[in-house]
């Protein structure tokens, strides 16, 4: 479904290199988690794929069904059905949730060809969403994560994506901040929305989550790379002996295979 | 998007008002003296009184000092000389005023119906009553006699002059004195048409008014004057209009607008003001120098401004309410959107005399590319006010790196019971905002038109409904490709 070939990527504004050659296959049905050490490129990964302005990509490809989307905005790859909860989710005051959403569900449903909601039949839809990460309809009356806490708004980018019904979700550290019972609701909608369809890649700094969600296959990022993949095992590798023992992977990779 | 291209879309995000209409009108001088201001009194047949109310404000206007220049505004100062103060439409076999729809010009008409306005009786807007004024004229006014049954007069000044001299005698300039202000007293030298109200005691007024302005002729300036009595224990809802096509010179607008509301009256009083802004550059545009003021009463009265002002090149304007009545309301509702190089200064006056009065003010200013946009308020508290009541709030919103929101809050108070409130802020909108609605879907224009409208519903929900949809359409329009 996705395929991320060699990607190098630098942030714009001031040319530094963060993505240095990364390659990732995401396929119909797979959960994914991608770990690593803060500053290793993960969240960048997850930013660059939604189509973020602020880094720009200096070799590689993202293809998504075999086509190329690095020329599309943001909205265009959202459109294709590539959703990605952020890490720190943004506040719009003002607009409700209800409104973002049912604008936002009806845009792709356009694009993705499927029928449009009323605002009735949305408010049905919406209900029955909810229950998926067990939040209250009042959410959907207040303004997009204004006043929400922590939490709340881990919770609720995870309840937008049960609205929208993506293809594919990035889910940016969406365990940070989040208490057991929360991190236990969160983790149970996702396996909820998990299925033969569609895809899901995991981006976290903890194994935590990973009691919870069970990924096929576990990426560790270092430096800008992925230098090891393997089945949940290495999860719980990781969480024993940190990211340290990895490094000379990192360093072998960065100078060069012939070292 | 880049910067150029957002720069490019902008200027094509096109105001659609802009064209011009093809008519013929009568010849007047331009230029302003004692002269003018008798042939404007003349061709509108005015009696002597009304002649005397513009001869004594053209004098104090001659005594003053020349424009006031506390304004956060720049500009070149308008050649009070080359304007024309009058410009009226040549009519069919001598007619003053057309005295049905097949009298006028079929290309007004037919510019009405491109503004959205349309005039026709089968056409007409439905629940709302339309006084329609072209440059210096007011061409006709809607539902006139459904209004009539219920005992309201709604009709333009002129009319308003002839036919009920005794209510407009005692009101003009009750509120705003000749002398009031520099543009005040040039309006009420010059003031040609603008509308008239008038609501009995214990009437609601069954529909809403509104007049909608049109400035065409190139050369004249707009002068309108406006004037709304409410009796005791009325209600009545007002909303004003106003476009005009592009043109490479700036066109002055100097309006005076004057509420009267007695006991248990209520007057809310909304403006969509979108005249032409000029262009990218700053070329054209109107100069938007206008004095509207309230006059709570009686007791318990109350005085709503609600305004979304996102047209002119520069706006100066203040609506303000003198709470006088004890237990009056004033309220301020206010969206001011600037864009390429637009100056706005406006805000409000909340002048508590009354004891247990409460204003309420909301202001929200949005500006982008290389535009100013100021917040001016002052809630000034009398000794006998006890008890008086202010909230204000002052929010400002930045997009992009080139424009500039300013805040300008005073407030005096001369009694000690008296309770003021103010909260300001300023925010950007961010590109995060943006990229995470887009990420959801929506492209960048819907993204920002999301966000501004999120900012200002506070003040949108205010509006009459028929009105709400439009204004959340133009600031979208008015701020497509802002962002790069």
């Amino acid at each position: 479904m996705l395929e991320i070939k060699n990607l190098h990527v630098v942030v714009e504004e001031d040319g530094t290199e963060i993505l240095k050659g990364v390659n990732l296959k995401i396929n119909e049905g797979e959960i994914h988690a991608i770990m690593g050490p803060n500053g290793s490129g993960k969240s960048t990964l997850a930013k660059v794929v939604a189509g973020h302005e602020a880094y720009e990509i200096t070799d590689g490809d993202i293809l998504f069904e075999g086509e190329s989307i690095l020329e599309l905005d943001p909205d265009e790859r959202a459109h294709l059905g590539l959703f990605l909860a952020f890490q720190y989710p943004v506040e719009v005051p003002g607009v409700t949730n209800k409104t973002l959403l049912r604008e936002a569900y009806n845009t792709i449903a356009k694009e993705r060809g499927r029928e449009e909601l009323d605002p009735l039949e949305f408010e049905d839809y919406v209900h029955e969403r909810l229950d998926i990460v067990e939040m209250k309809p009042e959410f959907l009356d207040r303004s997009i994560n204004a006043g929400f806490s922590g939490g709340e708004k881990k919770r609720n980018e995870i309840f937008q994506m049960a609205v929208l019904d993506p293809k594919i979700s990035f889910l940016d550290e969406t365990d940070s901040g989040l208490d057991i019972d929360a991190l236990k609701i969160v983790s149970k909608g996702i396996n909820h929305l998990a299925g033969e369809n569609n895809a899901i890649c995991l981006v976290t700094h903890y194994q935590r989550i990973l009691d919870y969600i069970v990924p096929d296959f576990v990426h560790v990022m270092l430096d800008g790379k992925i230098v090891k993949s393997g089945d949940k095992k290495l999860a719980v590798e990781l969480e024993e002996k940190g990211y340290d023992w990895l490094n000379d992977l990192a360093s072998v990779s960065v100078n060069g295979e012939q070292k | 998007m880049s910067e150029t291209e957002a720069l490019e879309s902008m200027v094509g995000g096109e105001y659609k008002y802009g064209f011009t209409t093809d008519v013929e009108y009568e010849d007047f001088p331009a230029g302003i003296n004692e002269d003018i201001v008798r042939e404007i009194s003349r061709r509108k047949d005015e009696p002597q009184w009304v002649l005397d109310f513009r001869l004594e404000a053209f004098e104090k206007w001659k005594q003053m000092d020349g424009e006031p220049d506390w304004p956060n505004i720049e500009y070149e100062k308008p050649k009070f000389d080359e304007i024309q103060y009058y410009s009226s439409t040549k009519k069919k076999d001598g007619q003053k005023k057309p005295e049905s729809l097949d009298d006028i010009d079929p290309q007004i008409l037919e510019t009405y119906e491109k503004l959205g306005i349309p005039l026709q009786e089968q056409k007409q807007l439905q629940g709302i009553a339309v006084d329609a004024v072209f440059d210096s004229e007011s061409i006709f006014t809607t539902f006139k006699e459904k209004l009539g049954d219920a005992g309201v007069i709604f009709c333009s000044i002129s009319e308003a002059i002839q036919d009920y001299p005794e209510l407009v005698k005692k009101y003009l300039g009750s509120v705003v004195p000749k002398g009031d202000n520099f543009y005040a007293a040039l309006n009420s030298a010059v003031f040609s048409d603008g509308s008239f109200v008038y609501v009995p005691k214990d009437t609601v007024c069954p529909m809403e008014l509104s007049t909608y302005f049109r400035i065409n002729n190139m050369q004249s300036g707009q002068f309108e004057r406006t004037l709304i009595i409410c009796e005791d224990n009325s209600h009545v809802s007002y909303l004003e209009g106003c476009t005009a096509p592009m043109f490479q010179e700036n066109q002055l607008h100097a309006a005076v607008v004057e509420l009267v509301a007695h006991e248990n009256a209520e007057i809310k009083y909304s403006t969509i003001q979108n005249w032409y802004s000029g262009d990218e550059k700053g070329q054209g545009g109107i100069f938007n120098f206008v004095t509207k003021r309230g006059h709570c009463r009686g007791d318990n009265s109350k005085i709503s401004w609600t305004q979304v002002e996102t047209g002119s090149a520069i706006t100066w304007k203040y609506p303000s309410v003198i709470l006088q009545g004890d237990g009056s309301i004033g309220e301020f509702f206010s969206v001011a959107v600037t864009n390429n190089r637009q100056q706005a200064d406006t805000g409000t006056k909340m002048i508590h005399v009354g004891k247990n009065t409460k204003s309420t003010i909301i202001s929200k200013g949005i500006s982008a590319g290389e535009s100013n946009n100021s917040y001016r308020g002052l809630v000034k508290i009398s000794p006998r006010a006890d008890g008086a009541q202010n909230y204000s709030v002052c929010d400002s919103m930045l997009i992009g790196q080139t424009c500039g929101a300013h805040t300008f809050p005073y407030i005096e108070s001369a009694n000690p019971t008296a309770k003021v409130e103010h909260e300001a802020s300023t925010s950007r909108v961010g590109e995060d905002q943006i990229f995470y609605l887009q990420q959801r879907g929506m492209d960048e224009d819907d993204a920002i038109s999301l966000i501004v409208n999120g900012f200002c519903k506070e003040v949108l929900k205010e509006l009459p409904m028929e009105f709400a949809v439009e204004a959340d359409k133009l600031l979208g329009i008015k701020l497509e490709g802002s962002v790069g």
